[in-house]
């Protein structure tokens, strides 16, 4: 247990435990995927210059909305908003961000698709973005059937076939409140800020995808696989 | 570190390190600012529309906007000829009722696994937690006392009776028949859901705290009364209602592509009876393939031949003629 | 109930909807001017020139 009583000059030994210990490897392994400089660049290639461009820092702004005014309507609970006024604006900013949130991200979905951001090794970041996309569309709809009014009872007996029909229902009860809520407010928001972060680091560890070469690749030329892009150090 | 493998160049796939100029651009200020544009968006269209807030229907004002509605759904809870009743998994067993794919039916290999009884649940359940009513409490003895077939005539006797059913001075009169007891346990049963007893019995039935509205909605969705004012709404399957909101508020427009399947054939013909999972199976599809676009030869390779992207990057291309 | 007129909406949505049909197509107003809108802002976020600083002449 020398490690307890060292001084600050370590020996060769130390040295040669800590850079095989999984903290070193892990550390050194994130900083060779996301350096700083592009992790959180300065400087982005010339040929960014559209407006299309804004649209996924929309739906992250939109996002924030969302997950800051869902806290504010937690901390008086789900039937604070039917009987306070400040409740009802709340949750009238709550469905506004969430309109312009899927607003905005298919705007980005449309503009990435055009741009085939996909490409040089960037499919992982289309997938995350996707599945992101579809996430949503189940923690939205979580949230309607939370509401508790009229809104929320027909669209939970509407659903209700649609998602029986699959066997899911049985698991995935619409028509249960207290189990709707929990997914509305826990799993299904962990779920989308996790594949947002996941989606966020992917663009910056590849950077954004270059325009097509028109004229100057044939099909005959060969393409080096693998390789990264992002900011020059 | 550098992996070279020698691979034709996929226009739609591959591309060639980015080797032009690199410009000042500030992240950070952009987030900021698109998160500000946001806040004041919201903020402008929660003060000016506000959020759509429609009363939950209860079964209390279900049975007092309409006892006759009321009085003949709960018939068919008892009789067992409902449309919970009726539902199969995952709330019942009842034969050949479940949607298929083919051969394979999802939700009947699951089976029952949030049980309703509608009879006990929703209909003699309730009447039993009432103890100061002699008349109900011999009404019900006769009825649990009496063989099936005799249960099922009065049942029947009162389904009929009830369809010429008319409210009086606020009370139910449904014409005289050989119902039996069916008769006081259908009237005490509407008198209990005007009162809201009804609503109570539903949520609480195991518990003290309730948060699970299984029961209570399947029950209301059972009736007209609520299916007659989603409809006015436009909120029915039939009329895209899934992505509808109630008043003028737009509602979840991102689910278009699931709700256009429910207008047209085959899904509203030939395909009806099975429509809900033959749907939801072509939309598991569909988003497998909006995940996997990146791999799927053709629709990868629209976005080169549109040729949009040379109005999005037109400044690039400009700057290289 | 309380407060609409306090924090509520200044254009009351509450009243019964409009909507458009076209063959099958039934769409609700509020929808199509959402979509309507998606569809302007593409376009326009496409063709509005994008100048920044040091940006090319």
């Amino acid at each position: 247990m020398t490690t307890l009583e060292h001084d600050t000059s370590s020996s060769p030994e130390e040295d040669a435990e800590v850079s095989k210990q999984w903290t070193t490897r892990i550390r050194r392994r994130l900083v060779e995927m996301l350096p700083p400089e592009r992790l959180i660049p300065d400087r982005q290639p010339s040929f960014l210059s559209s407006w299309i461009y804004i649209f996924g820092a929309l739906t992250i702004g939109a996002l924030a909305i969302i997950i800051l005014t869902g806290m504010v309507l937690s901390l008086e609970g789900p039937g604070w908003w039917h009987t306070s006024s400040l409740g009802l604006f709340v949750n009238s900013m709550h469905l506004w961000s969430v309109e312009l949130f899927f607003f905005c991200m298919v705007i980005h979905l449309w503009g990435k698709f055009f741009m085939a951001a996909w490409r040089g090794s960037r499919q992982l970041t289309w997938i995350t973005g996707a599945v992101t996309f579809l996430v949503s569309v189940g923690a939205a709809f979580t949230g309607y059937v939370s509401q508790t009014n009229f809104d929320s009872q027909w669209i939970a007996t509407q659903a209700k076939d649609g998602i029986n029909s699959t066997g899911v229902g049985a698991f995935f009860n619409v028509l249960n409140f207290g189990q709707m809520l929990m997914w509305h407010i826990v799993l299904l928001p962990v779920g989308v800020l996790f594949l947002t972060g996941l989606h966020i680091l992917m663009v910056r560890r590849r950077g954004i995808v270059p325009p097509f070469e028109d004229g100057v690749n044939d099909k005959s030329a060969t393409v080096a696989s693998g390789t990264q892009e992002g900011t020059p150090s | 570190m550098t992996k070279t493998k020698e691979r034709r160049f996929n226009p739609d796939r591959d591309v060639n390190p980015w080797k032009g100029g690199y410009r000042p651009y500030d992240i950070a200020k952009e987030i900021v600012i698109c998160f500000v544009v946001m806040l004041v968006l919201v903020v402008g269209l929660a003060i000016v529309f506000g959020s759509p807030d429609d009363k939950a229907v209860t079964i209390q004002t279900w049975s007092n906007a309409n006892q006759v509605d009321f009085a003949q759904t709960a018939i068919t809870e008892l009789d067992g000829t409902s449309a919970t009743a009726q539902y199969g998994p995952p709330y019942n067993n009842v034969a050949d009722v479940s949607q298929k794919i083919g051969p394979f039916s999802p939700e009947a290999l699951v089976g029952v696994h949030i049980p309703v009884n509608t009879a006990q649940d929703f209909v003699i359940g309730p009447l039993e937690t009432v103890t100061n009513s002699p008349v109900l409490t011999m009404a019900l003895n006769q009825f649990n006392a009496a063989s099936p077939s005799q249960q099922a005539n009065w049942e029947s006797a009162y389904a009929t009776a009830v369809q010429k059913a008319k409210v009086f001075h606020n009370v139910l009169v449904v014409p005289l028949a050989r119902y039996g007891p069916v008769g006081i346990m259908i009237r005490q049963l509407t008198d209990m859901a005007r009162s809201g007893a009804l609503d109570t019995s539903m949520i609480n039935q195991d518990h003290f705290y309730g948060t699970d509205y299984t029961k209570s909605l399947l029950y209301v969705a059972d009736g007209t009364y609520f299916s007659d004012q989603g409809t006015a709404l436009h909120l029915s399957g039939g009329q895209w209602g899934m992505m509808n909101e109630t008043g003028n508020f737009p509602g979840q427009a991102w689910l278009w592509l699931y709700s256009f399947w429910y207008q047209i054939p085959p899904f509203t013909t030939a395909w009806e009876p099975n429509a809900d999972i033959l749907v939801s199976v072509l939309m598991m599809i569909l988003s497998v393939l909006l995940i996997l676009v990146p791999f799927v030869p053709g629709v990868r390779s629209i976005p080169r031949w549109s040729r949009v992207y040379r109005l999005i990057w037109r400044d690039h291309y400009k700057g290289r003629e | 109930m309380i407060g609409r007129s306090i924090l509520g909406a200044l254009v009351n949505l509450t009243k019964p909807g409009m909507y458009v049909h076209w063959g099958f197509i039934q769409i609700s107003v509020a929808n199509l001017i959402v979509i309507g809108l998606m569809a302007l802002t593409f376009i326009l976020a496409i063709a509005i020139p994008f100048h920044r600083k040091g940006g090319r002449s």
